[in-house]
């Protein structure tokens, strides 16, 4: 044991009391980590403890590096983990906590026993700190109280809100709910399509010998196999600025489809600036997604700036959600308060990572309307397909061009 | 017994890579609690290197698996051997043999190819298993993967359960051009492999770079650092920088700031695309320069 040796006769008579105070420590450490999003299942939390008797982690800078080997589980876990490690175990950026009299200060090379002795009395209060931590903004409870209350407004302006010239509340619900079936639609349509085109080029080595046995080893019917087709991936960036407000709400409804039934799927709103969407709109039943999307998308109704969520998409998102077989669908009018040069700029950039790109504009369906805005006319040399979505019609024609791809 | 995290950062040094503390504790843990490791990070920062010095340290073979997208069983774990297949078919025909005889020759160990997985829990020294770049294969692939990190067994529905004989180190590394399932997160341990401090590359880069002295290495790295630090399309990873020292080296360069023209002119060695190579242009060369002690 790799505890400190002057007080060597008192950690013998409490060997079992300081045992058990380290399993309740780390059990508050595994509780606050859960609620700061990590993935921390009973395997983790016997390997801790094993950690914790080793002595590898003789002081609190190899336990924290050790700890955040064993819990993170991808890069925002290995960012947010220090923070919370030194908040929990050495008393650090914790705001309101009362220091014990003969608390050392020392930050470094402290011992397990030191660290236990010195917490262990309050865990209970230590851990509801950790989670009052600032600069801790995933704080799951609040968002979910404050949520249902934004998001149920907003979810009521959506629905205020019409397809420009529907305005009983029956109908446009029943236009939402055939923009949903629409989409689902095309999927099914779309994988059957898939089938039917494997050929095969090559024989299937394996399961021809394997069926030959029974002819005694003459393979009489050949199996042939051929490259699994990739799936298309559909990125969506859906404009929810102002001017589209007419059109937000069936939309949303048709990408809540999309994500739905397409395996292969990401979303992304934009107004001023860019989210990420795809997990609120992956809930099944359609009001809560929207309810959890309104969340989201604070802000919606502003100017937008079309260019700048175009880089933020490029710089974070882009190499993750893009390959080679995607399609991104922009669903925006084009009225765009930036640069048009930094516009052309983004589309460009984005044109050479992805297959197609299809801007779908309300607009077009409009008597009259002609793409002249700054930002739309950069936009154009880079976009395939430029087609109107201001009725339903107009979205189901977009299923052969996709079924094309 | 385990090493400590001291004992093994040197090994690992010995063997010529440079592990920061982060990297050596995770390691120590991987020895401890039998885990994978995941390693992520950007293109060019030495998570394969990891796992070859790993080998290195352990005396042992480095089996890789390369992934992509459509990688299967067959070519992960095992296939059977046709061509052999076909032919012992055709010389049994005449031995009167059963059907359910020649069955079982044919399905035998005699016929079996061993792939990556499979070759990796079957030596009889525990080799080192890199599993590249695991983000380029697909879901289904990570769910076998999955099971046989946890089991280290292999079925073959032909032939029954192979057992592992010893249990790989295995290291797997992703580019996060898709995101990982949870489960298989969850498995391993993680470490994020950020680019060196100019401290650390420039240790690499003498223990890499025969010859070169350690007042050239620092003022490379150091640029190195700042050149990171501006907007580029393709960030050059470490191995650009080794390239670009020895290429210095081999150029007869003993001080940066003496050789401005030949340190503008070698910049290829870590510009990749058209727009970095034109965004730096000598003026930028200049004040990055500027900032090298």
């Amino acid at each position: 044991m790799a505890f400190a040796a002057p007080r060597a006769l008192h950690t013998i008579e409490t060997r079992d009391d300081l045992g058990a105070a380290l399993r309740l420590r780390l059990a508050g450490f595994l509780h606050s980590l859960r609620d700061s999003g990590f993935k921390v299942g009973l395997a983790e939390s016997r390997d801790a403890l094993s950690l914790l008797l080793s002595p590898q982690a003789a002081s609190a800078r190899d336990l924290k590096a050790g700890f955040r080997a064993l819990f993170c589980g991808r890069l925002s876990d290995w960012r947010a983990f220090d923070e919370i490690f030194d908040a929990y175990w050495l008393d650090r950026g914790v705001k309101g906590v009362i220091k014990t009299s003969g608390t050392s200060t020392k930050t470094g090379g402290k011992t397990l026993r030191e660290m236990a002795e010195q917490q262990g009395t309050r865990r209970d209060t230590l851990a509801n700190d950790v989670d009052r931590q600032p600069g801790e903004e995933d704080e799951p409870q609040d968002e979910e109280a404050t949520g249902r209350r934004e998001g149920a407004s907003l979810a009521e302006n959506l629905e205020r809100v019409d397809f420009r010239k529907i305005s009983d509340p029956e109908q446009l619900e029943a236009a939402h709910a055939l923009a949903e079936r629409l989409a689902r639609a095309m999927r099914v349509r779309l994988t059957r399509r898939d089938r039917q085109m494997r050929k095969g080029p090559r024989l299937d080595l394996r399961r021809t010998i394997r069926r030959s046995i029974a002819q005694g080893g003459t393979p009489l019917s050949l199996v042939r196999k051929g490259p699994r087709e990739k799936q298309l991936r559909l990125v969506i960036l859906l404009d929810a600025s102002g001017s589209m407000s007419n059109y937000t709400g069936v939309f949303t409804r048709f990408v809540h489809g999309l994500l739905d039934s397409f395996r292969e799927a990401e979303a992304f709103l934009f107004h001023t600036r860019l989210v990420h969407v795809s997990a609120a709109l992956k809930e099944r039943n359609a009001g809560r997604a929207l309810d959890r999307l309104g969340l989201m998308a604070q802000g919606v109704g502003g100017g937008t700036k079309i260019g700048e969520a175009l880089t933020q998409f490029n710089a974070w998102h882009a190499a993750r959600v893009i390959h080679s077989r995607t399609c991104v669908i922009i669903l925006s009018d084009g009225y765009d308060t930036g640069e048009p040069e930094r516009m052309g700029r983004e589309m460009a950039a984005l044109r050479r990572r992805c297959k197609r790109i299809v801007w779908l504009n309300p607009l077009i369906g409009w008597d009259g309307y002609e793409p002249v805005t700054g930002g739309m006319v950069a936009a154009l040399h880079h976009v395939d397909l430029f087609a109107p979505a201001h009725n339903l019609a107009s979205l189901a024609a977009l299923e052969p061009y996709l079924a094309t791809l | 017994m385990t090493p400590t995290k001291t004992d093994l950062a040197k090994a690992l040094a010995d063997t010529g890579y440079i592990a920061d503390d982060g990297l050596a504790m995770a390691l120590v843990l991987t020895e401890m609690l039998k885990r994978p490791l995941l390693l992520e990070g950007e293109a060019g920062v030495g998570k394969t290197e990891v796992a070859k010095a790993l080998a290195r340290l352990h005396e042992t073979d480095l089996i890789r698996l390369q992934c992509y997208e459509g990688l299967d069983r067959s070519d992960a774990i095992y296939e059977w051997n046709y061509q052999r297949q076909l032919l012992a078919i055709k010389a049994h025909e005449g031995s009167g043999e059963s059907a359910a005889q020649i069955e079982d020759a044919i399905f035998s160990e005699k016929y079996l190819l061993e792939r990556p997985l499979l070759a990796a829990i079957r030596r009889e020294r525990p080799p080192v298993l890199l599993i590249d770049e695991i983000d380029r294969a697909d879901e289904e692939f990570e769910a076998f993967l999955l099971e046989i990190l946890s089991d280290f067994q292999v079925s073959i529905p032909e032939m029954g359960t192979i057992e592992a004989r010893s249990v790989p180190r295995v290291v797997l590394t992703s580019n996060g051009t898709r995101e990982l399932s949870d489960a298989l997160r969850r498995r391993c341990l993680y470490h994020y492999v950020d680019y060196p401090t100019p401290d650390r590359e420039a240790r690499i880069l003498l223990s890499r770079v025969e010859g070169l002295d350690a007042a050239l290495a620092l003022q490379v790295a150091q640029l190195m650092g700042t050149l990171r630090k501006e907007d580029l399309a393709k960030v050059p990873g470490v191995a650009e920088t080794i390239d670009w020292a020895t290429a210095l080296l081999g150029l007869g360069t003993r001080n940066l700031h003496e050789d401005r023209e030949l340190v503008f002119e070698t910049l290829s060695c870590v510009l990749k695309t058209r727009e970095d190579s034109t965004r730096v242009t000598r003026e930028v060369a200049d004040r990055l320069l500027g900032r090298v002690a």
